[in-house]
């Protein structure tokens, strides 16, 4: 397994790659992942407004869903391409309940503002 | 070709991302989260995920991003006539002690898929996917099926608690 991912790292990475090749190595993937999940830890943290706090839970959903279409390409399995499935099913359960409690919240406490909810 | 469409959205990517930092407002970071969305569907092309693309443009920038918007210009305007009309009114609920709200987070686990069908090319593509989605997972997604229904009927449970009263803040004081 280890030989296989770095193989696979390898091929990835491969210094024969010239810029305009067709193959995008896959580490840039995960790079764009990573960049996208920090950002919205960083927007979930900083912003006080509650959209705002869920919206960057969808967009640290969606770099996670990144992640594993990136891995289920580079092993050429579908069961990746499956728990993306899920993900956004569950995503969409969870907007529209989450959606549903900022009404309820606003509706008892006139505010949108996480630190005045409590 | 591909190097270059993946430098492009993924620019539109990492730039909706941090717009989505940088607004003030509700309905620019959802406006730029659509954006990120889009983006991503594309990225999803390049790595040979159909399916996943069209179910990323339908279900989170069709659905998920349009009950955002339409949420959240629903609660601005209301927010804005509260705040200019009646501003002694948040204070007066802040002074009331309630439950907090909690949301959880659910990042999926990460596991890796195996290796099968390695020398298979990609051009059953969604039968594959569909062999594995209805005959080996058959169980989840029926699971996930009865949890968008209870979803959605707690989603209608929430909505109907302050029903009947569309301008209810200030009389709904008094009584709870």
């Amino acid at each position: 397994m280890a030989t296989e991912i770095r193989t696979g790292i390898r091929k990835g990475l491969g210094p024969s790659d010239s810029f305009f090749s067709q193959e995008v190595p896959l580490v840039l993937y995960l790079l764009l992942s990573a960049a996208l999940f920090a950002l919205g830890i960083l927007v979930s943290l900083s912003s006080a407004i509650s959209f705002t706090v869920f919206m960057s839970i969808e967009l640290m959903l969606n770099a996670v869903n990144l992640s594993f279409v990136t891995f289920a390409h580079q092993w050429h399995a579908v069961k990746g391409q499956i728990f993306v499935f899920f993900v956004m099913m569950v995503a969409a359960a969870e907007a529209a309940v989450g959606l549903a409690i900022i009404i309820a919240v606003f509706r008892a406490r006139a505010t949108l503002a996480v630190d005045r909810i409590d | 070709m591909h190097l270059i469409l993946f430098l492009l959205f993924a620019g539109f990517c990492l730039g909706g991302a941090i717009n989505l930092l940088l607004q003030s407002h509700p309905i620019n970071s959802a406006l730029s989260l659509i954006v990120v969305m889009t983006s991503l569907a594309v990225l999803y092309l390049l790595l040979g995920a159909e399916f996943l693309a069209a179910a990323q443009i339908i279900v989170y920038a069709g659905a998920i991003m349009v009950l955002f918007v339409l949420t959240v210009m629903l609660l601005i305007r209301r927010a804005r006539r509260a705040h200019h009309g009646q501003p002694h009114l948040a204070r007066r609920r802040l002074s009331r002690s309630g439950d907090g709200l909690r949301r959880d987070c659910h990042s999926p686990a990460a596991r890796t898929p195996d290796g099968q069908c390695r020398t298979a090319g990609w051009h059953h593509l969604h039968g594959r996917l569909s062999r594995v989605l209805f005959h080996e997972l058959l169980l989840p997604f029926e699971v996930t099926s009865v949890l968008i229904l209870i979803a959605i009927l707690g989603a209608v449970a929430l909505a109907r608690h302050g029903h009947g009263d569309p301008h209810g803040d200030s009389e709904r004081t008094g009584t709870k």
